[in-house]
């Protein structure tokens, strides 16, 4: 590993290493490693955390990824250089996985200590010294994990003051709570202190690279977007890793978006029956007028498979989130994966083509939250928002948001009585315009005129149910033409170095991380420039083709096992297929830039011939 | 009892004559139960005097789910997906809290694909007139048997139903439903008593009207034919209506009749016949149903009523003004709000 040869040079590693702390799920674990995220955060360090858990409540093994890095490097990074164990039933296995030159600290009752002479060992009684805080099991057990943090505070050189800050936080109003966690802080700080001699080369630095930064998981910033969006109607079936959105969705409404005189609410969040009845609920909600939206994944966006279709065709606005994991019903519901692309773009049965928005970062999952409502009316249609597990999920450093005055709302065509005028007739199908894109009524519009019937069957301009052949070929013509026209309005690709070359990188989502790491350890390690698309929406546009034809070999670099965006990309640019090569991660686990740079090493160094 | 009911030419009480009512000509076979049904729909908004522009209309897939296109032209209304009606339905009397619901649905799109919805609506009581036009076959797939076909009933191609049927007034009772009713396609009188009280009903009212499909269930060994449900229906008592805005004294014999007050003032009058039946008892509704089913006899009527329950749009403490017609100052928390919760990220 680089970091490690380049601290024997100068014999420390400042800021810029993993910590990896293997648990029992259910252990209370969470709480203890979001404070030491947070007091890293606050001494001014770029970090994110990683929880790779299992879809169990109590018991099995979960770890947690952090990495400080001062690059700000955010995607998970291979290897372990601290690893912490104190699972039992997995015990042998986390010390095993520890980098050689990197750190080994172990519940001492494990007896980890002579399994490795490659690491830096440090044993400590977690549970012992958490024994000596409370005589209460239950709280025992939770309060392991703060003494482990009291360790690493010491060995790392966290600033003592922002733990205990971060303490504070995480427990408002539980003073209680407070005490038991500082005082089971201080004994693993002391007792580090006093009987660990520091022998490896980890530290961190304070510095002032979070200023102006925040701290927050994508979910989280979604909701957030979703509640400054102007959402009304919010329908939801609880489904892991989407979940998180509409509770945090829920909490911010109900404290935001409640008269504080009258109490009664602006917005309607409604827990559906299943993902059917969710999406029903929003299009029925959409089609009245309200800004509404659905959250779920894989096997939610299965069953909204139909309404999707619905609404593409009768032209109603809807917002949904695809948060997704890995595989089928009970597959790997925990981790990541961006496998839903193909099936979300093409939603539904008969033609289809969703507008897709791919957020990378908290921060596009804020804006695009509110984005998606705006185009979903704008454009009458369905839009799905792309995020994953380890997007939603997980914290990650983001730049402050703005206040979105910037992005004021937009309704879309609305027609209300005084705009119906003197009509005697309306036409809700009628592209009066030419951008494929008809005005609409609102159920509620008392003008004589504005009543229509929506139907999923065929139907002419005037809403009328019709099985004529012309009538659904130009409809059908119309439709297409109205996405296309999307287009220019969707949050465009970013490009970075891309006038040109041999190879071109092409990411989307969560990936986006994993792939600026791999193109900088391509420029400085191996002497590979490349140039980067990221794409932030479907359908692709202009930039995104023109792009493709300047670089003649390009990677599309995703999360999943058949390469969903290649195979997009290359229906969407027939001309441009042959150059597309996919780099694909699906095991659950995020990418890492490792991966994606050693891959796309392998097939340059083989050229042609590398098997497809 | 008297009650001068505007005639059809003139103007009723919202200045509409019954033309406004009607929608487009039925493309229903000749004789369809479902179309009797829409004309009672027209009749009943008509004398109501309702503005059609504060109903809205849903419906599911089927023979029945098309009839919202017949009836009430000037209502917005959508036909949508087979047996996810509710859940529009739901999505859209949330978005506005100030229209008044008004479903169709078929045998097939209630109580087969779309039971889950329909058990879950229930549940919810969302401010809905729920009109299942049941006729124990899908007819827009051409006769194959719905899950409210009686056991025993025979298919015209032949071949007998053995399972038994789903009695969805007994689940609606069951679930919370404050207005179950069941009526006939040919007893119009009773079923435009019950379509008015289902329309001064507030929450969800759900009527389950017996609709035969001529063209696939209406033969001998049908339960579900004109004849037999003529010769089957009895009734539980004898349904009037009395609108809010006919106040008129009735005097009544002793103890024959009984009155029941609607939401907005208007009366449900319950003639009885030959016994007791107490429709606020909630249990002895679903006894009454069981006893029916089981001795085989087709009883019509008011089931079960139960006024003042708060109605979805109450229970989500929504705001008075419909949320789709929320301003943007009103659905974006202002700056203050949103600096409070950055400081929380930092
Ligand atoms: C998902 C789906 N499955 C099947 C169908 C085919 N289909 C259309 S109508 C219908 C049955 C309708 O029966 P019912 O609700 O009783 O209405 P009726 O025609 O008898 O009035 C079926 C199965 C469909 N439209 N959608
Ligand atoms: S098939 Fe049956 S249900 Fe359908 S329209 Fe004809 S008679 Fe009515
Ligand atoms: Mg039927």
């Amino acid at each position: 590993m680089e970091q490690t040869s380049n601290s024997r040079n100068t014999g420390s590693v400042i800021n810029d290493f993993s910590i990896q702390i293997a648990t029992v799920n259910g252990s209370g674990s969470q709480s203890a490693n979001a404070i030491l995220m947070r007091a890293i955060f606050r001494m001014g360090i770029p970090v994110s955390g990683k929880n790779i858990f299992p879809s169990n409540i109590s018991g099995l093994p979960t770890w947690y990824a952090i990495r400080v890095s001062e690059r700000g490097y955010a995607a998970r990074k291979a290897g372990i250089d601290i690893g912490v164990a104190l699972n039992p039933h997995s015990a042998r296995e986390d010390a095993l996985a520890v980098s050689p030159g990197g750190v080994l600290l172990a519940e001492s009752a494990l007896g980890l200590g002579k399994l490795r002479d490659d690491v830096h060992c440090y044993e400590v009684p977690f549970s012992r010294l958490a024994e000596e805080v409370t005589d209460n099991f239950r709280l025992r057990r939770l309060l392991a994990n703060m003494v482990y943090v009291g360790a690493l505070t010491r060995l790392l050189s966290i600033d003592p003051a922002e733990v205990d800050a971060a303490i504070r936080r995480q427990f408002p109003d539980k003073a209680g709570a407070v005490e038991l966690n500082l005082r089971a802080l201080e004994a693993g700080r002391s007792h580090a202190e006093r009987h660990l001699e520091k022998t490896d080369p980890f530290r961190l630095e304070p510095r002032t690279l979070t200023r102006g930064r925040i701290l927050i998981d994508g979910n989280g910033a979604a909701a957030l977007g979703a509640m400054f969006g102007g959402c009304t109607v919010a329908s939801w079936y609880p489904i892991t890793p989407s979940t998180s959105l509409m509770e945090q969705l829920q909490g911010f409404m109900r404290e935001f978006r409640t008269d504080p005189r009258t109490l009664k609410a602006s917005f309607a969040i409604i827990q559906a029956e299943d993902e059917l009845a969710a999406l029903g609920m929003v299009v029925g909600a959409g089609w009245a007028g309200a800004r509404a939206m659905t959250a779920t994944s894989g096997p939610g966006i299965s069953l909204m498979a139909e309404f999707s279709g619905l609404a593409y065709f009768a032209e109603i606005p809807a917002v949904v989130w695809d948060v997704q994991r890995l595989g089928p019903s009970t597959g790997l519901p925990t981790r990541t994966s961006q496998g839903d692309l193909l099936s979300c773009y093409f939603l539904s049965h008969g033609d289809t083509r969703h507008i897709l928005l791919l957020p990378a970062t908290p921060g596009e999952c804020f804006d695009f939250a509110q984005q998606a409502f705006n185009l979903a009316e704008r454009f009458q249609t369905p839009v799905i928002c792309m995020s994953d597990l380890d997007l939603g999920m997980n914290d990650w450093v983001a730049e402050e948001f703005p206040y979105p005055d910037h992005i004021p709302l937009d309704r879309g065509k609305v027609l209300r009585e005084p705009d119906l005028g003197a009509m005697a007739d309306f036409a809700r199908y009628l592209d009066t315009d030419g951008d494929g894109v008809c005005p609409r009524t609102l159920p509620g519009n008392r003008h004589p005129a504005a009543p229509y019937f929506t139907r999923g069957s065929g139907h002419n301009p005037k809403a009328e149910y019709s099985e004529r052949p012309g009538d659904y070929a130009r409809l059908m013509e119309r439709l297409a033409r109205k996405i296309r026209g999307a287009v220019p309005s969707l949050p465009p690709p970013v490009i970075a170095d891309g006038a040109g070359g041999p190879v071109g990188i092409v990411a989307w989502g969560s990936t986006h991380a994993a792939a600026q790491e791999a193109r900088d350890r391509l420029r400085e390690e191996h002497g590979l420039e490349t140039g980067y698309l990221r794409l932030r929406s479907l359908p692709p546009g202009e930039d995104t083709v023109r792009f493709l034809e300047r670089h003649e070999r390009v990677y599309v670099v995703e999360q999943n096992r058949d390469g969903q965006m290649r195979a997009i990309l290359q229906i969407e640019f027939p001309a441009a297929a042959a150059r597309l090569r996919s780099v694909l991660h699906c095991d659950g686990i995020p990418v890492d830039a490792g991966s994606i740079a050693g891959s796309i090493l392998e097939w340059e160094r083989k050229g042609e011939d590398h098997g497809e | 009892m008297a009650s001068d009911k505007p005639r059809p030419g003139a103007p009723n009480r919202a200045g509409l004559t019954i033309e406004a009512y009607k929608g487009r000509p039925s493309t229903l076979c000749n004789g369809c139960g479902h179309d009797a049904i829409s004309n009672q729909l027209v009749r009943a908004f008509y004398e109501y005097g309702i503005d059609p522009a504060e109903v809205v209309k849903f419906s599911g897939i089927g023979c029945s789910s098309k009839t919202p296109a017949y009836f009430l032209g000037r209502s917005f209304g959508f036909n949508t997906i087979h047996g996810r009606m509710p859940s529009v339905a739901t999505g859209a009397l949330v978005a506005n809290r100030r229209l008044k619901g008004l479903a169709v649905s078929g045998d097939g799109d209630t109580a087969s694909i779309g039971i889950g919805q329909f058990v879950h609506a229930m549940r919810r009581n969302i401010p809905l007139i729920y009109i299942l036009e049941n006729n124990g076959v899908y007819g827009l797939t051409k006769g194959q048997f719905s899950a409210t076909a009686d056991r025993g009933s025979r298919l015209k191609g032949g071949g007998a139903n053995e399972l038994p049927p789903v009695d969805c007034c007994a689940l609606a009772i069951e679930l919370g439903c404050g207005y179950v009713a069941r009526s006939f396609a040919g007893d119009p009188k009773q079923l435009s008593a019950l379509l008015k009280g289902a329309i001064g009903h507030r929450g969800t009212a759900f009527i389950d009207v017996l609709s035969p499909c001529v063209t696939f269930n209406n033969h001998e060994g049908s339960t579900k034919s004109y004849p037999y449900l003529k010769g089957a229906e009895e009734w539980l008592h004898d349904v009037g209506f009395i609108p809010y805005f006919e106040q008129i004294a009735v005097d009544y014999a002793d103890g024959t009749t009984r009155e029941i007050a609607l939401h907005d003032g208007s009366r449900l009058t319950l003639g009885k016949l030959e016994r007791e039946y107490d429709p606020t008892d909630r249990l002895g509704a679903l006894a009454k149903l069981r006893a029916s089913s089981e001795g085989g006899t087709f009883l019509t009527g008011l089931f079960y009523i139960h006024g003042g329950k708060p109605d979805f749009t109450e229970l989500l403490d929504l705001d008075d003004e419909p949320l789709s017609a929320l301003p943007p100052e009103r659905v974006r928390p202002s700056r203050g709000a949103f600096e409070r919760i950055l400081a929380r990220l930092r």
